[in-house]
């Protein structure tokens, strides 16, 4: 579009009296549109300058250590960074497959009366609030995943370190569920556009050679699809890493790396979320500011990495957000 | 390809249609069961006084969140003044002007930003608002919805844009119309109608943020007019309740829990409903 409008010739375009107006307009929706770029900075010189006293005091030991004790004021980040990556890639593990195999049934396998409504709904599913899922989360799920799933787990898994520990029903795992169901339609609906964006050619040559119907979604458009449906993933994990509301509810506020997925944990939204407005001392607010830090690089460089992804994919066509 | 597999293949086709569709089924069932939750638990105690009464203390039961409704919607009033006219002219600036490179930085930067976590956003205003302000505040808890709606507003913004034909540009031009006018009185005026669904969109979105608020507009038991006070929200409220020992709190956390969910479902499935019509004119 932009270059269809800059195309024309620059007599129509210097028309119409006004340039005083037309110039302000420009700069105005200029200046608003790099907006953005400010906001990003904000963000950033914000956080970091949060952490600047808990980066003088513990330096890149944070990183590295699993000491968080507010009461002594030594802070180490291991805990949280632990608890978010465990979280995200139990989601993942959920997630993926179901999300995937979901938006090959709404666009390749599907009666076609059924996939209009069902993309709704599942787009519906998406704007679900994360508080309402996390109330969910605790009055609901996790009692039975205490009284129910858990404990058959342990008794068929139980010889994994995985599965034993004692069951307090808000765990690991039952934030990595309550994760898998709120990135769940956001990956299938990406990775829906995506594989309606496979050229209809593919999937024809692929008939015209006799194969069935999941033979010309496996061949012609999985595998044509590939990196944009890659990239659908990385998005889901970005919302994953960050996701806060739901998981504080479902995950127990556990501040120790334990192998158990029974075991109470904290992430690293959760883990600021949850002590944020109690923490008095300079020192704790800055490790909490820290915190973010780490948490808003991570899901940067993720989500830049799934931009890409699906920006050279699917060219300006699809509309990569949310 | 030969005939001794061709049963196999068949047989290996029907198993995949049955997979995807139990997955198709396994994504739908949490909305199905949150909804039926939501319903069966706190549709009883959705009354008037819910609607119309402060929260009552512990012990007392009764009571409602009044003021949690009114003060989301204070919020993101405050937040539609701020990120509205930003994101709007932003998306007009990535639809009718600037080079290919700069606005592909600009998507870019905006879809990353959409990606950052809302915690992080209220660490933001709470160092830039809350802390030179000396207290939390709803002001506070406005600017965070409001920055957080921009990148998604300037995103929906473009996007309609572009979909206004560019015959319509043309036709302008050539009567001479200077360019900002065409794209205000033209180009916008043509997609208002998407314009204002992405912006409703983008409020339902953050009508549901309660991390961001939890140390920005931070809640309040009580009616506020001041912009100055921390003010309450649904999101806030149904957490506070949420997590409190109380069954009496519980009940108020189901109940607003669904208004809150109706408000945003509603919101989203109207505004479908609206963009479908607005495909099939333009198509």
């Amino acid at each position: 579009m932009n270059e269809q409008v800059s195309n024309q010739p620059a007599a129509l375009r210097a028309r119409g009296g006004s340039h005083f107006g037309d110039r302000a307009f420009k700069w105005l929706t200029l200046l608003m549109a790099l907006s953005v770029f400010a906001l990003i900075v904000l963000i950033g010189y914000e956080l970091a300058h949060g952490s600047k006293l808990a980066l003088q005091k513990f330096g890149w030991h944070f990183l590295v250590s699993s000491d968080w004790d507010p009461v002594n004021e030594q802070f180490g980040a291991v805990p949280f960074i632990f608890g978010t990556l465990v979280s995200s890639a139990i989601a993942l593990l959920i997630a993926v497959p179901i999300s995937i195999a979901t938006a090959v049934y709404l666009t390749e396998l599907a009666p076609l009366w059924l996939r209009q409504p069902l993309t709704m709904f599942i787009e519906l599913l998406a704007a679900v609030p994360s508080v309402i899922l996390g109330l969910w989360g605790i009055f609901v799920m996790v009692p039975w995943l205490r009284d129910h799933l858990f404990p058959w787990l342990q008794k068929t898994l139980g010889f994994l370190p995985l599965f034993q520990g004692p069951i307090y029903g808000v765990s690991m795992l039952s934030a990595g569920i309550i994760l898998a169901i709120m990135i769940v339609p956001i990956i299938t609906s990406i990775s829906r556009e995506i594989l309606r964006s496979v050229p209809g050619l593919q999937r024809e040559a692929a008939y015209a050679l006799g194969a069935t119907r999941w033979e010309v979604t496996r061949i012609a458009v999985l595998s044509y699809a590939k990196k944009g449906l890659f990239g659908a993933v990385i998005l889901g994990l970005g919302r994953a890493l960050g996701e806060t509301m739901a998981v504080l509810m479902v995950s127990g506020n556990g501040m120790r790396v334990s192998w158990s997925l029974f075991a109470p944990v904290s992430t690293l939204a959760t883990g600021i979320a949850g002590q944020f407005t109690e923490a008095t001392e300079d020192t704790y607010i800055s490790a909490l500011f820290e915190l973010g830090l780490v948490l808003l690089g991570v899901t940067v460089l993720v989500n830049a990495l799934a931009q890409l992804l699906l920006k050279t994919f699917a060219g300006p066509g699809v509309k990569p957000q949310q | 390809m030969t005939a001794p597999n061709h049963n196999w293949r068949k047989f290996k086709n029907a198993l995949m249609q049955a997979v995807t569709l139990a997955c198709a089924i396994l994504v739908v069932t949490p909305l199905v069961l949150v909804f039926y939750h939501l319903v069966k638990e706190g549709f009883s105690s959705i009354n008037w006084a819910f609607f119309t009464q402060l929260p009552k203390s512990v012990g007392e039961s009764g009571g409602g969140m009044a003021n949690a409704i009114v003060g989301t919607f204070i919020l993101l009033g405050q937040a539609a003044v701020l990120g509205v006219p930003i994101g709007v002219l932003g998306g007009v600036f990535l639809s009718e002007y600037g080079s290919s490179r700069l606005n592909w930085w600009v998507r870019f930067t905006a879809d990353v930003l959409n990606g950052v976590p809302s915690i992080t956003w209220g660490m933001v205003v709470y160092a830039l608002v809350v802390v030179p302000m000396k207290g939390f505040s709803a002001l506070a808890g406005g600017i965070v919805l409001g920055l957080m709606i921009i990148p998604l507003v300037m995103r929906t913004t473009e996007e309609v844009l572009q979909l206004v034909p560019n015959g319509y540009r043309e036709a302008a031009f050539a009567l001479g119309i200077a360019k900002w006018r065409t794209i205000v009185q033209i180009v916008m005026r043509t997609a208002l109608k998407g314009i204002v669904t992405g912006v409703l969109l983008a409020l339902a979105r953050v009508a549901g943020e309660t991390a961001p608020l939890l140390f920005t507009a931070f809640g309040n038991h009580f009616w506020t007019h001041k912009l100055t006070d921390p003010i309450s929200a649904l999101p806030l409220q149904i957490f506070a309740y949420a997590i409190s020992p109380y069954d009496d709190w519980h009940r108020q956390a189901w109940a607003g829990a669904l208004v809150l969910l109706l408000l945003v479902l509603f919101v989203n499935a109207g505004v479908r409903v609206l963009t479908r019509d607005r495909f099939k004119r333009n198509a």
